[in-house]
């Protein structure tokens, strides 16, 4: 119930200041880190709660991306629409790569993903309806009322989904299914003794994790008026996705969020004031530190200092 | 007579190397089977092929009347078959209740109490909410047999439950396995340590190179010259 009234609250608050006279740049980079708390949060349901790496976050992010931009071009799509076709073909596609891999362990299964992306950036750089290499600019539709600017409103359409997917997380990991989920991580093979199946487990993880990963994608031609491949495939976000659930914790629902935001504001900081490509070297070190000093991440490091402070 | 686990001419082969070759066995209802042989003699590998986290190359397998031997592990436990790993493979990030909670909702579908309950007649009801990763070795190999036990099986299968335990310790745990039998579990005892095999079982099969070189009770396997020459070497 807690839980409830205060994601309530955050939307409501993300649509008051996205409704107040704010700086339009809040709102342009608000977006990107409420884009990344979506990503490490469904990233956290297979890889922190599974025990499953995958790298593959860039190729469900770029394909939600791309489906979003033909259902735009093809029917003019209104973004909800855009949205859940994006959520539901990187949700299909994160299911055909789970039964093609998930068979597979540890390392074998990160680089197992990794191709996923090249794969996915190959097949939209040859395909010309798409705009292939060069891209496609995409000419935005009128923004709806009340909102002021149509970032505005990806800001707080963004903020929803982020709720929206800490909540699946949230629930996942409280039911039966996060038990059996963590039962993978610590040992497969007591899983599968204990009557866990595995591989059912597995697959709906990775559909679900896809499914929001798509998701976060979709509204990305739409804020920037514009598609192309190498950046929608960027690896950036899988390494994104990946490095915020360990700075956080991935243990919990929250360290996802916790990571995406600290690290997501960071970025963006450092990006305005230094320069965008020290932005990975920031997230490089940080990760490094983190896995070596604070293995449990922020919510580890918590839970040592109450602990010691008891 | 009631055969709950017939095993008909299974064999297992890894790239060149036999595991099992023609293993043919059948268990009785309530039975005190002990399983026996030598380091590698492909005892582990059979008791893998019975519960599914290997899959037989030949032969089949029938729990209660129903082949089972292409079914996975997870199935296999839901009809009925648990076992204990020889080395304990806790769910360290859970605690033991929750480690027990695992079969408990996907196996047997029932209340938290029974898992107490199970947790009391292993002896390890004051560790219920003790994280798994600081059990003793003790503790964890009662871990191994209370979660295979939250399954709810007609068939457990321990595998070296009592390796590097004392003596009073293997007493301990040969206890609760007397104990889970004169429920009615058909209990297989897998076991270095002649002595508990000896005090637990009716009936004692010896595996030797991946086959079954001779069956009967107790004392007649240990008077047994291909026994003796299986384990002494001659």
């Amino acid at each position: 119930m807690k839980y409830w009234i205060s994601a309530i609250l955050l939307v409501v608050l993300a649509a008051g200041t996205a409704l107040s006279g704010m700086n339009e740049y809040f709102f342009f980079a608000g977006y990107v880190v409420l884009t990344f708390v979506v990503l490490a949060t469904a990233w956290n349901i297979l890889g922190g709660y599974a025990g499953y790496v995958n790298f593959g976050t860039a190729a469900f992010f770029g394909i939600g991306a791309y489906t979003a931009t033909v259902l735009f071009k093809w029917l003019g799509a209104p973004l909800a629409v855009q949205i859940a076709g994006g959520a539901l073909i990187s949700g299909l596609l994160g299911f055909g790569v789970g039964l093609l891999t998930l068979r597979l362990r540890g390392i074998f299964f990160a680089i197992a993903t990794v191709a996923v992306i090249f794969i996915c950036e190959t097949l939209m750089i040859n395909w010309r309806y798409v705009g292939g290499a060069t891209g496609l600019q995409l000419l935005r539709p009128e923004v709806l009322a009340p909102f002021e600017t149509y970032t505005r409103m990806l800001f707080v359409l963004m903020a929803l989904l982020a709720v929206g997917a800490v909540s699946i997380a949230r629930y996942i990991q409280t039911s039966w299914f996060g038990r059996g989920l963590r039962a993978i991580r610590d040992s497969e093979e007591a899983a599968e003794a204990s009557g866990v199946p595995t591989l059912k487990l597995k697959l709906f993880a990775c559909t679900v994790s896809g499914m929001l990963m798509g998701a976060a994608g979709a509204p990305m031609p739409m804020y920037l008026s514009f598609i192309e491949p190498v950046s929608s495939f960027n690896l950036t976000y899988s390494v994104s996705a990946l490095a915020m659930p360990m700075i956080g914790g991935t243990a919990h629902w929250i360290g996802p969020v916790i990571g995406a935001l600290l690290l997501g504001s960071v970025q963006q900081i450092v990006t305005v004031t230094i320069s965008n490509e020290i932005n990975v070297l920031v997230v490089g070190v940080l990760l490094v530190l983190f896995v070596v000093l604070a293995p449990d991440g922020v919510i580890g490091l918590f839970k040592k200092w109450t602990r010691y402070f008891k | 007579m009631d055969q709950i686990l017939q095993v008909k001419g299974v064999s297992k082969h890894f790239g060149g190397f036999t595991a099992l070759s023609d293993v043919s066995v059948d268990i009785v209802r309530g039975e005190r089977f002990g399983l026996i042989g030598p380091n590698g003699s492909g005892k582990t590998t059979l008791i893998n092929c019975i519960s599914g986290a290997l899959r037989n190359d030949g032969g089949s397998i029938l729990f209660e009347g129903v082949e089972v031997s292409g079914l996975p592990a997870y199935k296999r436990t839901r009809r009925g078959i648990a076992r204990s790993f020889q080395l304990p493979r806790p769910f360290h990030s859970m605690t033991v209740l929750e480690n027990l909670l695992v079969p408990l909702e996907y196996v047997a579908h029932g209340k938290e109490e029974e898992v107490f309950d199970i947790l009391r007649r292993i002896g390890l009801a004051d560790k219920a909410h003790t994280q798994s990763n600081q059990l003793s070795q003790v503790e964890l190999r009662k871990l191994e047999l209370a979660r295979a036990m939250a399954a709810k099986p007609r068939l457990l299968i321990s595998d070296e439950a009592m390796a590097g335990l004392s003596g009073s310790e293997v007493d301990e745990v040969l206890k609760i396995l007397l104990d889970l039998n004169a429920t009615g579990i058909t209990v297989i005892m897998i076991e270095h340590i002649m002595q508990a095999v000896m005090r637990f079982s009716q009936r004692v099969v010896c595996l030797d190179a991946g086959k079954i070189i001779c069956e009967g009770t107790p004392a007649s396997i240990v008077a047994n010259p291909d026994v003796q020459r299986a384990y002494l070497g001659a």
